[in-house]
This record gives structure tokens, C-alpha cells and sequence, in this order.
């Protein structure tokens, strides 16, 4: 159904479904039925006014928060749940945590761990969570920061490096896992404007590798050029979702457009 | 402004050299300070006149008397049960603050009714009633299947000894205290701390572990200096089940010499002596945890002794060194 709106990557394996999804925080409902699907490679970008509904859909991909309704799967696998016999049983926290593992998250305030360096933040989780040993893990770490432009800055706890840096060693630190996917919400917001060029670089770097993505952002450029598709979110649904150039060069709906008019 | 001003080459080389001069201005001038300053220097001279020459305080008693071999033991007692103490206080408090904090509504409930009752009790009353255990729950203690077969058997009076009972009293006590104090660290680290180890694939108890609880020292460490101070002196509490600790062994001495003030300055200096080192250490400990909070460390007392006069001395010589050049 959304095989057309890759065009560079049309058959591609769907990497994410996400299903008619519901969520409310309390009695706010902030995602009302929102269906999506990214294939592998594929760079899904989601934009939209403050409050729509980005970043929680974003955290229900890898179960920071829990839907009400519909389904998620990544990779074929239900996110936090398992399916046997007709019926769903919670995941257990082990699980869930494994799920994790290959879905890296980079956030708008970078959440590096201040009492550890940019080097030790990097291999906190390879070790820790995929028993590698210290040795490799550092080798591996170097190789991630050197990727993102930092080889010199491994000793530098995160209050030494600027915003736009701090940004890149989160998302070597998401890499270190060796993600198959990775969710970036919000990454450049919290950015001084000079700063957020570094940090587009790496992540267009990182989606000509083929890595699949799924963007929340403000950054229209990045959008049309690095984007494959585009959804557009308003009031917790997705009013217009499609290629990435035409979204944004000939959005349809009257909202879209209302929206795209203001950012630009 | 500077052609008729000689030195304003050599001011500017200087500056270069060794960078500007600092500001010379004249000081606000503060004289609260300086007749608060004297007020307090009055003080501290009539209190060590006082102590000088009142005869009371048995000086030369307190000097033969301080290294005194039952002293000594003394203070092993009061160091072992206020080392104890805090050790049970310290994990058992990790582990009610987690167990507080933890999506399990029964540990939550246990955690919350064990620090309402420990904290609503005196520790004095504590003590007496760990003290008269065997009287609680019988001489003979067994365990082994609630309501079924018992597997072993201990002796209450043999196994609570007054120093045991006083290190449980004061520990389990402690836990009480310290779980609030490292509750209110955990929820100071920002949650975005857990989310985004969450989301790299790590399990509840390694986040709290690895990543929530070493950011949550720089709030629970201060507090906690206090509680082991106040502990060694809480721990003079354990003289009333008769464990011969610091203030006890005093408290003994004044009978047998029938001399009460050296005693109690013995046993005073003691106290001031080991919270001067545990104020010390918890410096140290605060530094350690401040790793990463700060774009610099702050020297130690002892570092910026050393620069200082580095600083003073290098300064000096390199100006007097350019000026020289310069002439
Ligand atoms: N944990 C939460 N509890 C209550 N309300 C929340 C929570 N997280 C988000 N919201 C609310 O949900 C709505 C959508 O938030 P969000 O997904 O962050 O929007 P966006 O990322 O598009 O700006 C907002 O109105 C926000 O206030
Ligand atoms: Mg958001």
C-alpha cells in the first residue's frame, strides 16, 4: 500500500508497522488511530505542530510508553507483547529490554549519563548489556566516534562538549548497539543554530548507509532532502503521509499547508 | 593616554608575557565584618582562658587519661557499632528506597510501613526492646517452615548479646532514615537518565545500578556525612543495655576516680577527633561523586595551598624577570 512512496526502494521488507494506534494520557487522547509503515532503508520523517502527538508515537515504538489499542511491530515482532494462541501476553520486562536492543532512540536533550565520558557513555551498554568484552567495546566505540566526528573528544564528560557535540556521541552511543533501526525525536531542537549542521551531517551520513530511521522534525530541509517519506501530524493522526518532496513542495490538506507556511 | 605615560610599553609586554595585571582598586570597606571579627576573637580568647585556667578540667588528668588502654577499647567498640550500624542503615536504606520506589505495590507497602514504624519509635525504645528479645519471642528461636517443621534452633540469649542488639537496633533503625534520604536522591536524577539507558536495552535493576544510583549520590552523600556522625555519637545509646562503648567506658572512669569533667573532656575530644576525620572523608567522597557535574573539579584544600604559592611565586619572578629584560 505504501510501496510507491519509496521510490528508491519499493519491495523493500517492512520494517515498522504501526496499526490503528491509540494512546491517551489520562483523559487527554493523544494519538487517535494512526496507522504507518517504514520499510527497511527507508528514512520516515514525522512532522507536525508541538503537542501533536510526534514524540509519543516515536516512544510507543520501543515501549517507553504503552498503547491503549492497536498494534506495533517491528521487524515482524509485536512490540511488548507477545502472540500465542489467539491471545496477547504482556512481555516480560527481560524481553522488553531485549526488544530494545536493536532500536536505538536519540532525544531532543541528548540524555547522555553526565557522570561518565563521551567514551565510557559509548560502551556502557555494549558491555553491559551484550557482554562484550571492555577491550572490544572501546576499539568499536572509537571507530562510532570517529564516524560522528569526535575521535578527540572520548575523555570529555558530556558538561565539556557543546550541545551540537553531546548530540553525536548520543547517537554513536545509540550505534553501539548496532541498531536496526533508530528513532531520533526532535534531535536538532535543543541545538544552537550553527550547531545543527553537525549533527544533519551525521544523521544523512548515517540514512545513506541504509540505515532505517524514523525522524521527528522541525528541520524542512532535512526533511525533503534526506526524507523519504513524510507524515504530517495534527491532534494525535496523521493528516497527510507520502513521498517527502511532495509532501512538503505540494502538501494536500488545508492543515499541512497551514503548518509547512508558518515553518518555513 | 599612554604617550605621557613611560611604562606603558613595558605594562602592555608584561601583560602578554603573563597576562594583565589584576585590577587595583580600592576595597569596599566593611566594617561589620571587622567588629564581628573581633567580637567573636573575644570569645574564643575568654573560652580557651577559661579553659586554661579552670582547674576543673584536669588537664594534665586528661592528657595521662586519653590513650588510656580501657579508652581505647572504648572507642574500637563505639567505631565497630557506629561502622555496623551504618552499613546495615546504608544497604538496608538502598534497598527500602528501591523497594519504595519499585511498580511492585507490595514491596512499595513493605518499604512504607517498616520506615513508618522505625522512624515513629524512639531509638532508645528500639534498643531496650532488641535487648529483651528472648523475652519477645521465647529463649529458643526456630527456624524452618512457617507454622511447620523447624529446621534449626538458636538461642536468643546466647545470639543477641547486648553489642549485637545494639548494632541491630541502631542499624535497622538507620535504614529507616537513610531510605529516605536515598529515595530523594534516586528521584533528583532526571528521568530522561533511565529512558535513555531504557532504551540502549538495559533491565530495571542495572539502570538503578550502573546509571540512576551514582548520579543520585551527589544529593544522598551530604546527608549522609551527617547520619554517620550523628550515628557515632548515637552510638553512646548502646551504653544503656551496658555495652561498654565510648561514653560508658567514661561514664565507669568517673566512678572509679570519682573525677567527672576530664573524663568527659576525654571522651569529647574523642568525638571531635573522628567527626573532624569522617568530615574529611566525606570531602573527599562528595569530589569523587562530582565527577562530570562540574567543567572542573575544585582543587582540595591542599592543592590550592600548593598553587597558590606556586602561582605568588612564579608570578614574581617572571615580572621581575621581563622588567628586567625591558630596562
Ligand atoms: N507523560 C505524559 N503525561 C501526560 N501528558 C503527556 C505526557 N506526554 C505527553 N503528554 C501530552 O501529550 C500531548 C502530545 O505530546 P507529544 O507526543 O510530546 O507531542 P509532540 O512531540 O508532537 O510535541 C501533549 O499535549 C502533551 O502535553
Ligand atoms: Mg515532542
Amino acid at each position: 500500500m505504501t510501496a510507491d512512496l519509496v521510490p528508491d526502494a519499493p519491495s523493500n521488507a517492512v520494517a515498522v508497522e504501526i496499526d490503528k494506534v491509540y494512546k491517551s494520557f489520562g483523559r487527554l487522547p493523544v494519538l487517535r488511530g494512526v496507522s504507518m509503515t517504514v520499510r527497511e532503508g527507508e528514512v520516515a520523517c514525522l512532522i507536525g505542530p508541538s503537542g501533536s502527538g510526534k514524540s509519543t508515537l516515536l516512544r510507543c515504538v520501543n515501549h517507553l510508553e504503552k498503547v491503549d489499542a492497536g498494534r506495533i511491530s517491528v521487524h515482524d515482532r509485536l512490540v511488548g507483547y507477545h502472540h500465542k494462541n489467539d491471545r496477547l501476553y504482556e512481555m516480560h520486562d527481560r524481553d522488553v529490554a531485549r526488544q530494545r536492543r536493536t532500536i536505538g532512540m536519540v532525544f531532543q536533550r541528548f540524555n547522555l549519563f553526565p557522570h561518565m565520558t563521551a567514551l565510557e557513555n559509548i560502551i556502557e551498554a555494549p558491555i553491559q548489556v551484550l557482554g562484550k568484552s571492555k577491550g572490544v567495546a572501546i576499539a568499536e566505540a572509537r571507530e562510532h566516534l570517529e564516524q560522528v566526528g569526535l575521535s578527540d573528544k572520548a575523555g570529555n564528560y558530556p558538561t565539556q562538549l557543546s550541545g551540537g557535540q553531546q548530540q553525536r556521541v548520543a547517537i554513536a552511543r545509540a550505534l553501539a548497539m548496532q541498531p536496526a533501526l533508530m528513532l531520533f525525536d526532535e534531535p536538532t531542537s535543543a541545538l544552537d543554530p550553527e550547531l545543527v549542521g553537525d549533527v544533519l551531517a551525521v544523521m544523512r551520513q548515517l540514512a545513506e548507509s541504509g540505515m532505517t530511521m524514523i525522524v521527528v522534525t522541525h528541520e524542512m530541509g532535512f526533511a525533503r532532502d534526506v526524507g523519504d517519506t513524510v507524515a504530517f501530524m495534527d491532534g494525535g493522526i496523521i493528516v497527510e503521509h507520502g513521498d517527502a518532496r511532495q509532501v512538503i513542495a505540494e502538501p494536500q490538506h488545508a492543515r499541512t499547508q497551514a503548518f509547512l507556511a508558518k515553518v518555513r | 593616554m599612554t604617550d605621557n605615560n613611560p611604562t606603558a610599553g613595558a605594562d602592555d609586554a608584561l601583560a602578554a608575557a603573563i597576562g594583565p595585571a589584576p585590577i587595583r582598586a580600592v576595597r569596599v570597606r566593611r566594617p561589620g565584618r571587622w567588629i564581628s571579627a573581633i567580637i567573636l576573637l573575644l570569645f574564643v580568647a575568654m573560652f580557651a582562658h577559661m579553659l586554661v585556667t579552670n582547674k576543673n578540667f584536669g588537664w594534665d588528668l586528661v592528657r595521662q587519661w586519653l590513650f588510656w588502654h580501657t579508652i581505647i577499647q572504648a572507642i574500637w567498640v563505639t567505631l565497630e557499632l557506629t561502622v555496623y550500624a551504618m552499613v546495615i542503615g546504608i544497604v538496608g536504606g538502598v534497598l527500602l528506597a528501591v523497594m519504595r520506589l519499585s511498580s511492585n505495590p507490595v514491596s512499595a507497602t513493605a518499604a512504607w510501613l517498616y520506615t513508618w514504624f522505625f522512624r515513629g519509635t524512639p531509638v532508645l525504645v528500639q534498643l531496650l526492646f532488641w535487648n529483651n528479645i528472648a523475652a519477645l519471642v521465647g529463649q529458643q528461636v526456630g527456624f524452618g517452615v512457617p507454622f511447620g517443621p523447624q529446621f534449626f534452633h538458636l538461642d536468643t540469649n546466647s545470639t543477641i548479646t547486648a553489642f549485637t542488639a545494639a548494632v541491630l537496633a541502631l542499624g535497622l533503625n538507620e535504614a529507616a532514615y537513610m531510605s529516605e534520604i536515598v529515595r530523594a536522591g534516586i528521584l533528583s536524577v532526571d528521568e530522561g537518565q533511565s529512558e535513555a539507558a531504557a532504551s540502549l536495552g538495559m533491565r530495571r535493576s542495572k539502570i538503578m545500578r550502573r546509571i540512576v544510583l551514582p548520579q543520585a549520590m551527589r544529593v544522598i552523600i551530604p546527608p549522609t556525612g551527617n547520619e554517620v556522625i550523628s550515628m557515632l555519637k548515637t552510638s553512646s545509646l548502646a551504653s544503656v543495655i551496658g555495652v561498654v562503648e565510648l561514653t560508658d567506658a567514661s561514664e565507669s572512669a568517673i566512678h572509679l576516680y570519682f573525677k567527672a569533667i576530664p573524663f568527659y573532656v576525654v571522651a569529647s575530644l574523642w568525638y571531635l577527633f573522628f567527626t573532624t576525620v569522617l568530615s574529611i572523608g566525606q570531602y573527599y567522597i562528595e569530589r569523587h561523586y562530582a565527577r562530570g557535574s562540574t567543567r572542573n573539579l575544585p582543587p582540595t584544600p591542599f592543592q590550592k595551598l600548593l598553587r597558590a604559592n606556586l602561582l605568588f611565586r612564579t608570578r614574581r619572578s617572571r615580572a621581575a624577570e621581563i622588567r628586567e629584560t625591558l630596562r
